[in-house]
């Protein structure tokens, strides 16, 4: 579904992405975790070209992304985004946040979109919130919001850019509920996230990456339980406490 | 002879003079010297005469200032989008538009384009120079002039907005007119209309310039009334006032749009 051959991303003199490559099948969930600075969230920006690859190739369901500017927007519309900041839109309401882009993209009419939408919301559990502006609600309601509105639009890939990293604590499980049960429907996923409960239980592939490089791969239970390179050990010993 | 200790004046004197400093005394003192005047348009003829000499040019003000603001506020939105485009050739016209009508006095710049520029445009269109009534070229004058502040205005409320809402709203497949239109200019209007209310009492003061260029304003009857009847103080007065009524009343509808938008935004 997803293949990534080469990635290269240079800020300037910074190689933020160093020869990356990976594949993600379809309905499968990959977890990237990584230091500060490992460059995986810039990796995730590129599959949806929020960054612009400075060499490499980027293949999503088919379509060259790396290169397509065309027919970039159709092409977003496939793969949804979930951001740190969640940015909803705060003059519009959940429901209007979650109806906007398919009106206007989609071209669904006002009924089909209003019906989605409460559909959306009430899969990630907050339907009596539609008619709330994003300032009245909580960081939790708010991401959900922003996940709703990012289902919507039926993408065929979901990223996640550390979802739940601006969360107070006690919000972040309702965050991590949503996320494990569109796992487990069989939507195709890319996570990066600090969350390492999530990655065991939900993770078909565990990424660890470091300074721009992939480190280490592997399945969850096998990763946790073993790593096999330093680099990786000595940040699960920083992590898991 | 022991000098008596502050403590001693008693705490509802204090209490009364704390209150006294908090009227808006400012507001007070013009309002005193409208009531003067106000006497006098009603019981002497000099001021009475002025007024109503005066009082024919406020509409020709009034709609001057409206319309020029109009023009100004669609170049503005037209040439702030410019200002942050990333294509050269549309980025470097808006700025090359900003840099000259903000870097030339507004009175040149009135002279400019009504005398240097109109002519020509005139001619190509093939209007005669002469029937092209003044106030127009007033007209366009102050719009063009005021639509590169205006366009920074925007400018600033576009940039102000974070890029996370531009990238929530391409990353849902908007293309960038549509991020535009739904998402950023919404919310960047919502910002800058203080300052966009301020313009607007600006240019309704500038509007005074237009008296160069023949039209009849009410600061170009004034100056004629003048210097026709000698009576400097009292039709400066008059003029003078009628600007900081107009002004003043404009700026607390302001400040009220700005107490109404300040309360929502919590």
């Amino acid at each position: 579904m997803i293949e990534i051959k080469n990635l290269v991303k240079q800020f300037g003199k910074l190689q933020a992405v160093d020869d990356v490559s990976l594949t993600v099948g379809k309905g499968k969930v990959v977890v990237i975790i990584g230091p500060s600075g490992s460059g995986k969230s810039t990796v995730l920006r590129c599959i949806n070209h929020l960054e612009v690859p400075t060499s490499g190739e980027i293949i999503v369901d088919g379509i060259v992304v790396s290169q397509n500017h065309k027919n970039i927007n159709a092409i977003r519309a496939e793969i949804g985004m979930v951001f740190q900041q969640f940015n909803l839109f705060p003059h519009l309401t959940a429901i209007e946040n979650i109806m906007l882009a398919q009106r206007i993209v989609r071209g669904r009419g006002q009924d089909e979109a209003r019906k989605m939408a409460m559909q959306q919301l009430e899969r990630v559990g907050i339907p009596e919130k539609a008619s709330a502006y994003p300032s009245q609600l909580s960081g939790g309601q708010q991401q959900r919001v922003a996940i709703a509105r990012a289902l919507a639009m039926n993408p065929k890939i979901m990223l996640f850019d550390e979802p739940t990293s601006a969360l107070d604590p006690e919000m972040i499980k309702e965050v991590l509920d949503v996320m494990m049960e569109l796992a487990k429907s069989g939507m195709t996923m890319i996570c990066v996230t600090h969350e390492m409960g999530f990655a065991r239980n939900a993770a078909d592939e565990v990424i660890f990456m470091d300074h721009g490089k992939i480190v280490e791969r592997n399945t969850p239970e096998a990763f946790f339980a073993n790593p096999n390179e330093a680099r990786a050990q000595a940040f699960l010993r920083q992590i898991l406490h | 002879m022991a000098t008596i200790p502050s403590s001693a004046k008693s705490s509802t004197q204090n209490q009364f003079v704390g209150k006294l400093s908090q009227l808006p005394w400012w507001l007070i003192i013009i309002i005193l010297a409208g009531l003067v005047l106000f006497y006098n348009f009603l019981s002497n003829e000099t001021y009475v005469a002025i007024l109503s000499r005066l009082r024919s040019g406020i509409v020709l003000t009034i709609v001057v200032s409206l319309v020029s603001y109009a023009i100004a506020l669609v170049i503005g939105l037209i040439v702030g989008l410019g200002r942050v485009s990333k294509n050269p050739i549309i980025y470097n016209l808006a700025t090359l538009y900003v840099q000259i009508v903000r870097g030339v006095p507004m009175l040149v710049l009135i002279f400019y384009i009504a005398l240097v520029l109109i002519p020509p445009i005139l001619q190509l269109l093939g209007v005669r120079p002469g029937t092209f009534d003044f106030s127009f070229r007033a007209v366009i004058a102050l719009a063009v002039a005021y639509g590169g502040f205006e366009a920074e205005t925007f400018r600033a409320g576009i940039q102000s907005i974070g890029r996370g809402q531009m990238e929530a709203a391409r990353s849902l497949g908007m293309s960038y007119p549509q991020a535009m239109r739904y998402i950023i200019l919404p919310q960047a209007v919502r910002r800058i209309l203080p300052p966009l209310g301020n313009d607007f009492i600006s240019i309704m003061k500038d509007s005074s310039l237009v008296s160069v260029l023949g039209v009849n304003d009410i600061t170009n009857i004034a100056r004629l009334y003048a210097s026709k009847y000698f009576h400097y103080p009292e039709t400066y007065n008059t003029l003078a006032f009628m600007y900081l009524a107009m002004t003043l009343i404009l700026s607390l509808i302001v400040k009220a749009i700005e107490n109404r938008l300040a309360k929502s935004s919590q």
